[in-house]
């Protein structure tokens, strides 16, 4: 029985210690001046607001946004809404929020900055005063910000008006995130749309060349042909598995073989546990087209690449490295760092770019390459990212 | 006993285990053999994989050891074991894939969008992999004791650093294969001896097993106490040797133990004749062979409540398990891995027949441990007890091994899929290095715990462990699969509410000495109670706040649950490669 207590006992300390912890690590709310206390909450209602204003007007993010938003302007109630409706009414007198849209037209149309008299006749309503203000994105108003107070005043219309420019500017930092989606969405489609010229009219050549002696093999290259342009090209979807990205990477290897013959020698290596990692649409082919290149282009001498896909617990580790003419380094770093060098291609710039994206900035290409000393290049894909799906 | 070729056996499993983690299989493939690399993991290899890291401490010496003191009740561990396939086959398997999850926070991430509710899945997990780990070492000192006679923990601590030298270094990654050919090997080993101790059991005249007499010392037996022992005499015993007795030093031949109990002092040595009935460790059950042969003829208190809270924890633990969950991943779809669920039934239920076997002969052969209460011994004493001269040796040397095996399979799947949820939802350092720092933290926390935990049984430490992710994670996954209502905070409030209470109950049964209260069932055995307590929190907490369902609740639905090649999330053409395949002769 003492021990049952002596472990309760501990229990409880423990409790109590990580509870202490756990207060002494929030903010601390001691302030020399009351200048320092009013900034320190308004800019942290305001980043409270920032992050679903991020998102958009849309009805859920908007809600949360706005529940900030009125605790800034301390009005008894606001809407946001967007071209078309009222996407968030937060506070009493809700059955105003019919109305808004109509006071919002002559904002809508002005781009200015309006307050409006309700004057409503229920007991109690503190809906008596409208101060609508505009939302602009490049210069266009895609909704309004509507506080309503008891009374008009002078500093509600300023303060209205302050607080829908701010809001305005993550609105704008929204569109700029949509805008480089969109960027990167249009380079992958370009990056599908590259299978170069050359690499048709070689594959092409090298399959003609067998259909007399070896038909068999003309068929076979013919179907990893078609294969090929058939993945490259499809048309859905962002990720897909290790594996489909492994079989391309396989019939446009087969392909380069009929064209070098015994110059290219390939290893792989696949640990059959990554297969099924989801990974980004066309995210390794390139590289490895790009190992081709600079594994066979300018040597006579056979050109060896290596595949090595690897299980590391939770990531699963992938390298391609070939034995050719490398890379310029600095090179190499500008068409990373997003200036893109024609002679690089689109490729590892975009596809470093779209890693990142999707994993966070520790997810990156890693690149060691030297002039005359080869290339290697690595890749890590966490097995598990919420949100993607094969 | 000689023990060479016993030792010889461990040391070739641990040395076998880290050649292979240092240089791994490092076959290279060219591009003929292009299909063959990639070929994904069949069902059956991978079903053999989860079998050889499933199969424990507590699987190879523990269920022998608690059948053996404690009769056919125990029987319900290794049905448990193997059932709780069956729950997972018919209604997690599946969907567990297609949610793309690799560890349990990340399926919880999947199902409801939720950072809380992963940290908190994440948060039970570690918890479940420490206390599952804790036996695997804890298994590891005591075999190594009894083959060789070292310290408790020195076995705990070569298996602890073998696996983290593995698993930091990058071996033991990519090892489906190894693991596999783990429970091939522990078929073997635990099968062949079997064979051959049934037939010496035969040669020897096939003495029935539940006589109506206590058990007794079939010939003059050495007893060695380590440590202060407290024996209960059911018959006046007549022994020789020298010792410590009640206070009293004894020495010399036709000594007297009366009936009743009494204390033996570390250090003591005694012979018994053959013949003598055994006396038992005072806080074993002990009863005639026959009474032994019944179901709860143990008495204790409340024998069908630890009965069910048995079946309850095993039932729907397996499926909390974080190395179970991990090696799903592996396979392509959900289909493969209801396939390899099917195959584990299979494999564990040949496993699982053999233990029991060890634990029967046990009584008539091995009763000494019945004083010592090392009765998770049995397994690796019987070979060479049974059997005379170096064929019994070579058999003890191969079940030795085969033990090791199973130590160290387990704690490094354990480790592996440990040191991921630690390196991603506690340290927040991904990459090679985050995985290094997790799988040395992974290792010390429960190695350290060892030293601090007495004399429990490796199957019941094994068992609290079913009872936390039974009681935790099972509601999570069997409501998150199978109910739209469940919200974030009903997930949460589900998983503390049954979580908790059974970590606190394996806690308190571990470090405090509570077996002779009455509720010590109810804390040893939490998962009657905690379980129903996690689920009907679960989806109570779930109907009170139905604004927090996740929004997206129904794409989630149609992708746990839809099968892959319906193509509802794409719209994929057969491929060329399809139409070569049914083109070509």
């Amino acid at each position: 029985m003492t021990g049952l207590l002596a472990v309760g006992a501990i229990l409880l300390v423990g409790a109590a210690i990580v509870f202490v912890l756990w207060r002494g690590s929030g903010p601390r709310q001691d302030f020399l001046t009351e200048a320092q206390r009013i900034t320190f909450e308004t800019l942290h209602t305001a980043w409270s607001a920032a992050p679903p204003l991020r998102a958009g007007l849309v009805p859920e993010a908007a809600k949360k946004s706005a529940r900030h938003l009125r605790t800034l302007l301390d009005t008894p109630a606001l809407a946001l809404t967007d071209e078309v409706e009222v996407v968030a009414w937060e506070g009493m007198g809700g059955h105003h929020s019919g109305d808004t849209m109509r006071l919002a037209q002559e904002v809508f149309s002005t781009g200015r900055t309006r307050a409006f008299d309700i004057g409503c006749t229920l007991p109690d309503c503190p809906v008596q005063i409208a101060v609508v203000a505009p939302l602009t994105v490049e210069g266009h108003v895609v909704g309004v910000l509507a506080a309503y107070s008891r009374e008009a005043s002078a500093g509600l219309v300023r303060a209205t008006n302050e607080v829908a420019r701010w809001a305005s500017g993550q609105l704008e930092l929204a569109e700029l995130d949509r805008s480089r989606t969109r960027l990167v969405e249009a380079e992958v489609r370009a990056l599908r749309a590259q299978i170069s010229p050359h690499f048709i009219y070689n594959s092409l050549s090298a399959i003609a060349s067998y259909v007399r002696t070896n038909p068999e093999r003309a068929r076979t290259l013919l179907l990893d042909f078609a294969d090929f342009t058939r993945y490259s090209f499809r048309r859905h979807g962002d990720f897909t598995t290790l594996a489909e990205e492994l079989k391309s990477i396989d019939q446009y290897l087969a392909l380069e073989r009929a064209r070098f013959g015994e110059r290219l020698t390939v290893t792989l290596q696949i640990a059959p546990e990554v297969l099924s990692v989801t990974v980004p649409f066309l995210c390794l082919q390139p590289l490895v087209e790009n190992a081709v290149r600079h594994g066979m282009e300018g040597k006579v001498e056979p050109g060896h690449i290596q595949i090595l896909a690897a299980d590391a617990g939770a990531e699963a580790h992938i390298t391609i490295e070939d034995d050719g003419i490398g890379m310029d380094p600095e090179a190499l770093r500008r068409t990373l760092a997003g200036q893109v060098d024609e002679t690089a291609g689109i490729g590892l710039g975009n596809i470093d770019e779209r890693l990142r994206r999707f994993y966070g900035d520790d997810y990156g290409l890693v690149v060691e390459t030297a002039q005359g000393l080869g290339t290697k290049i690595s890749v890590r894909f966490p097995k598990y990212q919420h949100g993607l799906h094969a | 006993m000689d023990n060479t070729y016993g030792v010889v056996a461990v040391l070739v499993v641990a040395l076998g285990t880290m050649l292979i983690g240092a240089y791994g299989l490092r076959i290279s493939r060219t591009t003929s053999d292009f299909y063959v690399a990639s070929r994904t993991v069949s069902p059956w290899w991978n079903a053999s994989a989860i079998g050889g890291e499933y199969l424990s401490a507590a699987s190879f010496v523990g269920i022998a050891g608690l059948i053996f003191a404690h009769g056919p009740d125990m029987l319900w561990f290794p049905v448990g074991y193997t059932a709780g396939y069956l729950v997972l086959l018919t209604l997690v398997a599946a969907p567990l894939r297609r949610s793309g999850a690799y560890t349990l926070p990340d399926f919880a991430e999947a199902r409801f969008s939720s950072p809380v509710v992963r940290r908190v899945a994440s948060g039970l997990a570690i918890a479940i992999a420490w206390l599952y780990l804790l036996p695997q070492f804890k298994g590891a000192g005591l075999t190594l004791h009894t083959v060789t006679g070292a310290p408790d923990w020195l076995g705990g601590l070569i298996v602890a650093v073998v696996v983290t030298v593995n698993v930091v270094s990058g071996g033991m990654r990519s090892v489906t294969f190894v693991q596999a050919f783990q429970y091939w090997l522990k078929l073997t080993a635990i099968a062949v001896p079997v064979v051959f101790l049934l037939l010496a059991w035969q040669a020897h005249g096939g003495q029935r097993v539940n006589g109506p007499e206590y058990p007794v010392f079939r010939q003059d037996t050495s007893v060695s106490f380590d440590t202060a022992t407290v024996v209960d005499a059911d018959h006046e015993v007549v022994y020789s040797g020298r010792g410590l007795v009640d206070g009293q030093r004894v020495e010399g031949d036709g000594l007297v133990l009366t009936q009743g109990e009494h204390t033996i002092a570390a250090g003591s040595t005694f012979v018994f004749p053959a013949g003598a009935t055994v006396p038992h460790l005072e806080s074993l059950p002990h009863t005639t062979n026959a009474n032994w042969a019944l179901p709860m003829s143990e008495g204790g208190e409340f024998p069908l409540y630890a009965v069910y809270s048995l079946i309850l924890a095993t039932f729907l633990g397996t499926m909390g398990l974080p190395h179970v969950i991990v090696r799903f991943y592996t396979n392509p779809n959900g289909r493969a891995a209801r396939r390899t669920t099917l195959i584990v039934l299979g494999l564990l239920g040949i496993f699982y027949l053999m233990p029991p076997i060890y634990g029967v002969l046990g009584r008539l052969y091995t009763p000494e441990l019945l004083l010592t209460g090392d009765t998770d011994a049995v397994v690796l004493v019987l070979p060479s007890r049974m059997i005379e001269g170096l064929g019994g040796q070579l058999l003890g040397a191969l079940v030795a091994g085969g033990a090791f095996a199973a130590f160290l399979s387990t704690s490094s799947g354990l480790m592996v899929s440990l040191a991921g949820v630690l390196s991603q939802d506690v340290l927040k350092m991904r990459g090679v290095r985050g995985f290094r720092i997790s799988a040395g933290l992974a290792a010390i926390v429960p190695l350290s715990m060892t030293l601090l935990v007495g004399g429990i049984p490796v199957a019941d430490m094994v068992g609290l462990a079913f009872a936390v992710a039974a009681s935790s994670l099972c509601p999570l996954l069997l409501l998150g699969i199978w109910s739209t209502r469940i919200t974030t905070v009903g997930a949460v409030a589900g998983m503390l509410a049954g979580g908790l209470p059974a970590l606190a109950a394996g806690i308190i049964t571990i470090s405090a000495r509570t077996s002779d209260q009455w509720y010590h069932v109810f804390l040893s055995r939490p998962a009657a109670w905690t379980v129903p307590l996690g689920f009907v929190v679960m989806y109570a907490v779930s109907l009170l706040t139905p604004g927090k369902v996740p929004e997206n609740v129904n794409r989630v639905m149609v992708r746990l649950h839809a099968p892959e090649n319906l193509g509802l999330d794409t719209n994929e053409e057969p491929s060329m490669s399809d139409i070569r395949r049914r083109t070509e002769p």
